[in-house]
């Protein structure tokens, strides 16, 4: 059995959080703050590794593969794209 | 001990994210949030791939390998391609996090049906919807920013639109329903792929009746339920880490969706079912007036004798890419000791921060770009405003027109500089469809054109010919 209580918790705290820190996200930075938040939430790789690697059935697996490769693409393009944007932004 | 490694390696990526976000509050710093969400990234991974369940480690390395090959190629598109690259971006996020729900759901009914627990199958049934529907209204949203010739740009709409949508999506969430009830009834199956089947079709209407000026909003909407979604894929792994990058990532959706409505004085619930672009062309009181034309000639030395200008652009500088033009311009004007600022309203463009990128990409300093707020307190002591390419935000109708879509949404005052400059590519009426009284003021002279054409005639003008 799972600790649902526990999770809604963090979910609660991490939304307060977030809120917070993205308040203060400089306004010339909201496009790379978005591919950077997009790569961020491609953590659902995580999700898609248990899936695609455990001992399940194989549709099982195919479909966390798809997961999996869907969720790198966005791991690997967001950070690229955001750095590379960031990269541009000069004082003078 | 792998499993006390993975809650640890979930605690540092936490942080590491946290740190991320904190640190793209200043262009100084930005650069450090990649390096800390990378390290972030790459610890949750390598923690989550250790553990002892794991052991098709193949099938794991072609994926990611394959995720490599196609990240790589998208993360180097032209800039002003970012905001296709973006809403592609949701979808993937959609899609896996839709694709985890599918095969977790079928797994637990196959084998451990105990698991499918009414708090759980809620996640689940939120998890596929939101993340379905976020996959191919991302699409949809993709394709029309891409200009996809069998999507249509324009809004579509017809009666009972927001009835057909609500049904699509109430049908959805009562089958939702049921499974909670029975998740291990003989239908549920058959139930669960209708909802996904639903949600898919949800995402594709959605989207339909929403045109170009308010992709700013729909995307930072997409931006929101992609992270909800992989907060909804946490609730149903039980993973903490899962659930507090989805609710950055969600969070940092919503604060961009309230912004860009706030910015064209609409509500969510307008952007999402008013199809802002078939609003009936409104006719402006008085008489029509005629556009007076200006010369390019005559337009640099409005120009050369300025001592300030102001840059407005918008996406009409984005589809002639004309930034780099811009830059020169900028160079031009500033070696002549005149003062070039640029006014970036939030939703110029088609994604929030889009005209920002494209003038740092031209190398013009953040310095000179100047927000909304901060710039309409100058613009009456500005010399002379350049429009270019940007229309229904220096719209002065937006003023006092009430029958106008466009109406209390905040403009940039360029119309009150003594002079205004407005490089537009035709004639049409902008694309709220309401005639642009800016252009046909006094202290107003239009350059009919390309952007970049005719940035690139002024620059010459300065460069070479007939201004010393």
């Amino acid at each position: 059995m799972t600790d649902f209580g526990s999770v809604l918790f963090v979910f609660v705290l991490a939304t307060f959080i977030g809120l917070g820190v993205i308040r203060r996200v400089s306004r010339l930075l909201y496009t790379p703050l978005m591919s950077l938040t997009n790569a961020i939430s491609a953590i659902a790789v995580v999700g898609s590794i248990v899936v695609t690697g455990a001992e399940y059935p194989r549709t099982i697996r195919i479909l966390g593969a798809i997961a999996l490769f869907a969720s790198m693409t966005n791991i690997v393009s967001g950070f690229l794209i955001t750095d590379r944007m960031l990269k541009m932004f000069k004082k003078q | 001990m792998t499993h006390l490694v993975g809650e640890l390696a979930a605690v540092i990526a936490t942080a590491l994210f946290i740190f991320a976000l904190y640190w793209m509050n200043d262009p100084k710093t930005a650069r450090h949030a990649v390096v800390a969400g990378v390290t972030g990234m790459t610890v949750a991974v390598l923690a989550t791939w250790i553990q002892p369940e794991i052991v098709h480690h193949g099938w794991i390395f072609v994926a990611i390998v394959a995720g490599f090959a196609v990240g790589i190629p998208l993360s180097r598109v032209p800039l002003t391609a970012v905001p296709q690259r973006t809403a592609l971006s949701h979808a993937f996020g959609g899609l896996a996090a839709g694709l985890v729900g599918t095969a977790e759901y079928f797994l637990w009914l196959g084998q451990h049906s105990a698991e499918l627990t009414p708090f759980r199958t809620s996640a689940l049934v939120a998890e596929v919807i939101l993340g379905f529907l976020t996959f191919t209204g991302s699409l949809m949203a993709a394709g029309k920013l891409q200009e996809v010739r069998w999507i249509p740009q324009r809004p579509v709409t017809y009666p009972g639109q927001n009835f057909v949508n609500l049904g699509v999506l109430g049908l959805a969430v009562g089958l939702g329903v049921y499974l909670v009830l029975y998740p291990t009834a003989a239908w549920s199956g058959q139930v669960f792929i209708a909802i996904a089947a639903l949600a898919l079709i949800f995402g594709v209407l959605l989207i339909i009746p929403i045109g170009g000026a308010d992709m700013p909003t729909v995307i930072s909407i997409l931006n929101a339920y992609a992270g909800l979604a992989a907060v909804a894929m946490g609730f149903v792994l039980d993973n903490k880490l899962l659930v507090t990058a989805g609710a950055l990532d969600g969070s940092s959706g919503l604060i961009l969706s309230i912004i860009m409505c706030r910015a064209m004085n609409r509500s969510f619930t307008n952007v999402l079912f008013g199809a802002f672009g078939k609003a009936q062309p409104a006719a402006l009181k008085g008489e029509q007036k005629e556009w007076k034309q200006e010369s390019v000639e005559g337009a640099a030395q409005l120009l050369e004798q300025a001592r300030s200008v102001v840059i407005v652009p918008g996406y009409g500088m984005a589809v002639a890419q004309a930034q780099h033009k811009v830059r020169e311009l900028y160079d031009a004007l500033t070696k002549r000791g005149v003062s070039v600022k640029f006014a970036i309203h939030p939703v110029a463009g088609r994604m929030p921060g889009h005209m920002n990128v494209l003038l740092a990409e031209a190398n013009i300093p953040y310095s000179a770009l100047v927000e909304m707020d901060e710039i309409n307190p100058e613009m009456p002591q500005t010399d002379v405003a350049l429009v270019l390419g940007a229309n229904d935000v220096v719209n002065p109708a937006a003023r006092y027109a009430k029958n106008t879509p466009i109406y209390g949404m905040p403009i940039i005052d360029a119309d009150k500089a003594k002079t205004v400059i407005a490089v537009k590519r035709s004639k049409n009426p902008g694309f709220a469809g309401i005639d642009n009284e800016l252009y046909v003021l006094d202290n107003t002279w239009m350059l009919f054109g390309d952007a970049k054409a005719v940035l690139g005639e002024l620059v010459k003008q300065f460069a070479g010919g007939g201004i010393h």
